[in-house]
Formats: C-alpha cells, sequence, structure tokens
C-alpha cells in the first residue's frame, strides 16, 4: 500500500446535511407543542399492524436507516482495490466490540474463499515431526477465548505530514476488536515438537500474496492464537475464514489470514512485508525494522466529524476508544482546549490488555468552539504522545505507528473538523 | 493466560476460573507432513541464500519475461506506471522529503526479492514463473538499478556476489529507549499558553463523502 499526500480532484463534504434533518426531529421531540406530539397522541402502524414473521430473516442485517455504518475505502490511497484497504465505521459504534461485518479488510492479493474442507495447516522446519492439520483437527485442540483489538501498522498513517482525511472512521478505521476462540500456537507448536534451536517461526497464508512475516519464538509461545472464532462466530471470509493468526498487541500485518503454514526457523526470513514494508524510516533515513508492537493510542469517535453535535449545548456526552499494545490502559484524559488542560474521562471498565477500551466524558457543552483531544495512558505509564513529539523522534516518513493525539476542532454550530494544532 | 493481568479482581472465584485449559503431552492429532508437501509449501529465501533452488538467469532474458508479465505495472525500465510500485531508482532519497523507496534505494536483501518474485507475483497470476525466470525477472530488476551489468548471471552462486546497497539501513525497533521519555506523568492544568490550528483537513479536501 502506497499512501500519498493529495488525492482526486476535490469534492465538497455533506457530513451535516443528513445530520440537521435529525437534529429538527430531536428538536420536535423535546418542544412541547398544545396539541401534544402526533407520534404519541396518534396511533402509528407500527403498534396497530404486525411486523415481519420470525421467517423472514435467517441471518440479519442491520435495519436500512443505519445504512451509513458501514466499511468505507478512500480510492486514492492504493493503486487497486485488491491490494488495498478500508475503513471501521468507528464513529458511529459504541462499547468494544466491533460488529464483523463493518470490521476493516485490508488484502494484498484480494479476500480469498478458502473451504474448511480445502484447508490444510502445516508445520514445519525445526520440528520433531513436520506436521499437517486438517480444519476438523484444529478444532479438537483445547481451546480458549480473548478479545483482542487488530489494528493495522498503517492506521493514522496519512496523517503523519498534517491533518488529511475528515472523519475517524478515516484517520482511525483500521482497527476492529473481537472476542476470539482458538488454539493456542504453543499448544500446536508442541504437538510437532518444536525444536530449542528454533528461536523464530515464519507463519504464512493460502492466498497469493503470502503476507509471510517472522515471529519470535518468544512470543509464538506466550499468547498467539490460531483462531477460527470471531465473535461467536466462524470468521468472515474477509477476515481469514476458516482460520487465521491473532498476535495480540503487535500490528495487524502479522494477524496472518487464511494460515496455511507454520515454519519452526533459527533466523528470520526478512519477507518483502518485514523489509520493503512494514519498516518505519526515520529523518536520517535509517529505518526500523521488527516494530512489532503497537503504542497506546485513543481517538474520540464522537463528537467527531461524522459524528456532529446536532442537539446544541447542554448535556452532552463525549465518547471514544482507547487500546495499547503494550498492556491495559489504566487512564484516559480529554481536552476541550487542544490540551491546556485535561479531565480524566471515565472508563466504561476496567482495561484490559491489548484490546479496546471505552471512555466517557459526560460533561456540559456551553456552545461555544472546543478542541477536543484524547490523551491515552496503560498500565506501563506510557502516554501517548503528540504529534509534534512524535516528530521530533521520527521524522515524517515512518508511515506506520502513528499513535499520536488526534485533534477535532468542534465549531458552534455543532460541526467537527480534523485539524493539527500548535 | 500467564500474562492476562486480572486488572480488579471482582473475587476470588473470579480469578480461579482465568486459567488455560490443561495439556498433558501430545494429543497425537494431525499427521507426518511428506517431503512433496513441505516442498510444494515451503518456498521461502533467506537471506543467505538458503532455500533457493537451482537455476539461472541472466539480465537480457529476463528483460524479456519482465516485458512479457511484468512491465504493465511496473514499468519497462521497472520505474513502475501510474500508482503501482517502483522497482527501480530513487538512490538517496531515503532522507529526503518524499523518498522513494524501490529495491535499488531501499530494500536490504536480494533474497526478499527473489522470494517475493517467486511466491506472489506477477499480481493476479502468482507463482506461473519457473526458477530460470524468477532467477532473469530479479537479474533484470537488479540492471534496473544499476547494480550489475547487462551480462550478469544471476544464480544460487553469483547470488552472494549482490549486496543491495541499503542493507545496513535497518535497525532493530529501538522505541523503548528512544521513546522512554513517553513513560511520565503528564500535564493536567496550564499545559501551554496558548493553541492555534496549524492545519486543516477541510483545506486539503480530499475525504470521500460519506453522506446522502
Amino acid at each position: 500500500m502506497t499512501f500519498r499526500f493529495k488525492g482526486n480532484p476535490p469534492s465538497r463534504r455533506q457530513f451535516l446535511t443528513g445530520a440537521a434533518a435529525i437534529g429538527a426531529g430531536a428538536v420536535a421531540a423535546t418542544t412541547a407543542r398544545a396539541a401534544g406530539d402526533p407520534l404519541i397522541t396518534e396511533p402509528q402502524y407500527w403498534a396497530q399492524g404486525l411486523g415481519e414473521g420470525v421467517d423472514a430473516t435467517p441471518y440479519g442485517l442491520p435495519i436500512e436507516y443505519e445504512s451509513d455504518v458501514v466499511r468505507r475505502n478512500v480510492d486514492w490511497l492504493t493503486a487497486d482495490t485488491i491490494s488495498s484497504i478500508n475503513f471501521t465505521p468507528i464513529h458511529a459504534l459504541d462499547g468494544t466490540i466491533t460488529p464483523q461485518g463493518c470490521a476493516f479488510e485490508r488484502h494484498h492479493s484480494g479476500a480469498i474463499e478458502l473451504t474448511k474442507e480445502d484447508y490444510r495447516l502445516m508445520i514445519n522446519g525445526l520440528v520433531d515431526t513436520p506436521l499437517v492439520f486438517t480444519y476438523g483437527d484444529l478444532e479438537r485442540f483445547p481451546r480458549e477465548n480473548h478479545v483482542y483489538f487488530c489494528e493495522c501498522a498503517a492506521n493514522t498513517g496519512m496523517e503523519w505530514a498534517g491533518a488529511q482525511l475528515n472523519g475517524a472512521q478515516f484517520t482511525h478505521g483500521m482497527i476492529h476488536n473481537m472476542e476470539y476462540t482458538g488454539v493456542p500456537l504453543r499448544t500446536l507448536l508442541e504437538e510437532a515438537g518444536y525444536q530449542t534451536t528454533g528461536k523464530w517461526v515464519y507463519v504464512e497464508g493460502a492466498d497469493a500474496s503470502g503476507n509471510g512475516r517472522s515471529i519470535p519464538m518468544d512470543k509464538a509461545l506466550d499468547d498467539v492464537l490460531v483462531a477460527f472464532k470471531a465473535n461467536g462466530e466462524a470468521l468472515r471470509m474477509e477476515h481469514g475464514y476458516p482460520v487465521r493468526l491473532v498476535v495480540p498487541g503487535w500490528e495487524g500485518n502479522m494477524w496472518v489470514k487464511w494460515l496455511r503454514r507454520i515454519e519452526v526457523a533459527d533466523a528470520p526470513v526478512e519477507s518483502r512485508e518485514e523489509t520493503s514494508k512494514y519498516t518505519d524510516t526515520l529523518a536520517n533515513g535509517i529505518s526500523r525494522k521488527w516494530t512489532w508492537e503497537m503504542d497506546a493510542k485513543s481517538v474520540v469517535t464522537s463528537p467527531s466529524p461524522q459524528s456532529p453535535i446536532t442537539h446544541g449545548p447542554g448535556p452532552l456526552v463525549i465518547t471514544g476508544l482507547a487500546w495499547s499494545g503494550r498492556g491495559a490502559i489504566k487512564r484516559v484524559d480529554v481536552s476541550k482546549d487542544g490540551g491546556k488542560t485535561w479531565e480524566t474521562a471515565r472508563l466504561a471498565k476496567p482495561g484490559e490488555r491489548m484490546a479496546l477500551s471505552r471512555f466517557y466524558l459526560d460533561t456540559e457543552w456551553d456552545g461555544t468552539e472546543m478542541l477536543l483531544q484524547s490523551r491515552a495512558m496503560d498500565e506501563t505509564g506510557y502516554v501517548q504522545p503528540t504529534k509534534a513529539q512524535l516528530r521530533e523522534v521520527r521524522g515524517l516518513n515512518s508511515i506506520y505507528h502513528n499513535n499520536c493525539i488526534q485533534t477535532w476542532w468542534v465549531k458552534p454550530d455543532g460541526e467537527a473538523e480534523n485539524v493539527e494544532v500548535s | 493466560m500467564s500474562k492476562y493481568h486480572n486488572i480488579v479482581p471482582i473475587s476470588l472465584f473470579v480469578t480461579l476460573t482465568f486459567v488455560s485449559p490443561l495439556q498433558a503431552g501430545k494429543l497425537g492429532l494431525g499427521r507426518p507432513a511428506l517431503p512433496d508437501e513441505v516442498a510444494a509449501w515451503d518456498l521461502d529465501v533467506r537471506p543467505d541464500g538458503t532455500g533457493l533452488p537451482d537455476g539461472s538467469g541472466d539480465v537480457l532474458t529476463g528483460e524479456e519475461i519482465f516485458a512479457d508479465n511484468c512491465a504493465v505495472c511496473h514499468g519497462d525500465f521497472a520505474e513502475g506506471v501510474d500508482n503501482w510500485p517502483k522497482l527501480a531508482g530513487g538512490m538517496g532519497t531515503l532522507d529526503r522529503d518524499d523518498p522513494l523507496k524501490t529495491v535499488g534505494s531501499y530494500w536490504p536483501y536480494l533474497s526478499t526479492t527473489w522470494d517475493y518474485v517467486n511466491r506472489s507475483m506477477p499480481f493476479g497470476n502468482a507463482q506461473s514463473l519457473t526458477p530460470d525466470e524468477v532467477y532473469g525477472v530479479v537479474a533484470y530488476i537488479l540492471y534496473s538499478n544499476d547494480l550489475v551489468d547487462e551480462d550478469f548471471v544471476l544464480s544460487r552462486d553469483t547470488f552472494t556476489e549482490v549486496h543491495l546497497p541499503n542493507a545496513d539501513g535497518f535497525i532493530v525497533d529501538d522505541r523503548k529507549s528512544a521513546e522512554a521519555h513517553f513513560v511520565t506523568d503528564p500535564c493536567m492544568q496550564n499545559c501551554k499558553d496558548k493553541v492555534e490550528i496549524t492545519m486543516r483537513a477541510r483545506v486539503l479536501d480530499v475525504t470521500p463523502d460519506t453522506g446522502d
């Protein structure tokens, strides 16, 4: 994926067109009328007639009025839509679990269709017995369940050089958070009898890109999961059906989909996806490699450019997501004045390791402009940096691992915009 | 599970339920992989050349194969067409504002080029090139980057003669030390005197329409 800073010919944003209509309805509902609200005083068809039968929808989709809560792509980011990215609508979601149907996709040679019958997983290399597993074999190993975030290394990567895309979906939506069911990689490595000379595993997918990556054995034996269920059901095709790797806290590229082979090796392969890509160039031209962990990060999802304030001054819920590949989120601070002053927000529940946390700041909005920011802290004491602090160390060309503090400029009309501040 | 930190233990009972499934020894699942099966899937090539098959290819033969299979996206001289990746050029640009990262200017190891072309290219028709053809294409990419002469023949033997310019251009992740100052007690009040908007996404205006 190649990110460019300038895109196609400009087109006008219309975020507020729909929002204004919603706002008008809200005003009507809260305004006292002499005749009473007809939605209350007059019988409505849904209170008189019949709804759909239980046989209408064997597997349902969201109601049509939620049709804006969908994955979006940005066509100028990549050369084509096959080796490309799309974005989770985090601006419209709440809680922490990402619905699979709108959870972002990143492929290098498209989303392939691989049946359970055709599925094979090989373990070879420095093992006592190279093995082949069928899908059915994998379901016979003892299982675990864990919730983890999967964040693309390039999430927010288009924002290194400045404020570019106008919406949390586009700036921070290369992420999803699911409850995975699977077998610890350690269990499969033990089944094959991994040898002590094996310091690395090389993992690759069944798709044409292969997406091969080298993972140090310590991580492979620690918490890596060979997963076949997500959020209770089979993986979606686009998320690696029937089997993917789950690599808690580490960059999404390593979460190899359609996993077909695990090679135990005494050295890393230095594959394309860990040399040409997923290496981070510093200002002096030297590049970091093996930047596996995703650092502590957060974003206000509402208000945000795609989720403006439509209700006017008064009580306002500021909410967002925080996460860290180093461990659990301990605290999130929110600023309304661009970082001059900070208030500590409320976590919906205690942070879980390598999983999304939801935060809320229940506040009173006086109708004046705000420069909204959020700042995550994890259990290691790491504090999410500003973009200026990151640029000081890394320059502008890292592409990946942009975990900077995001600023939304909320204007008196409730509209919000992606900005950078001094 | 040993790394699971139960942040707020509700009760001892809850803590005790968070344990990994017990497993005593192997379960006897799966079957031994056959040598032909391993050979079919284990194609990766290491920086030292481990994994390279027999075969060879020269620059001029590689140029023909490249013209037939690669140039439609990557250009006749590996210089890239439209938004497709450039494979050649960009020498000395890595510390500039807009670095051009190619096999010649950026990639550390020739093994990666061989491995990736062999496994995943051409885009949409991967694994269609013979080892000799891959050797030829890689030889041509080297030539396009002015790294070998036009009479160069790439093989498992000559492979180790080639050193890419940016082989020493990488360091292992040093964030724990270089960014240790991000572990801090953050400012809460009077953190700066003034705040000014310095950049606006609206002005750039490259976001897809999301309404209507």
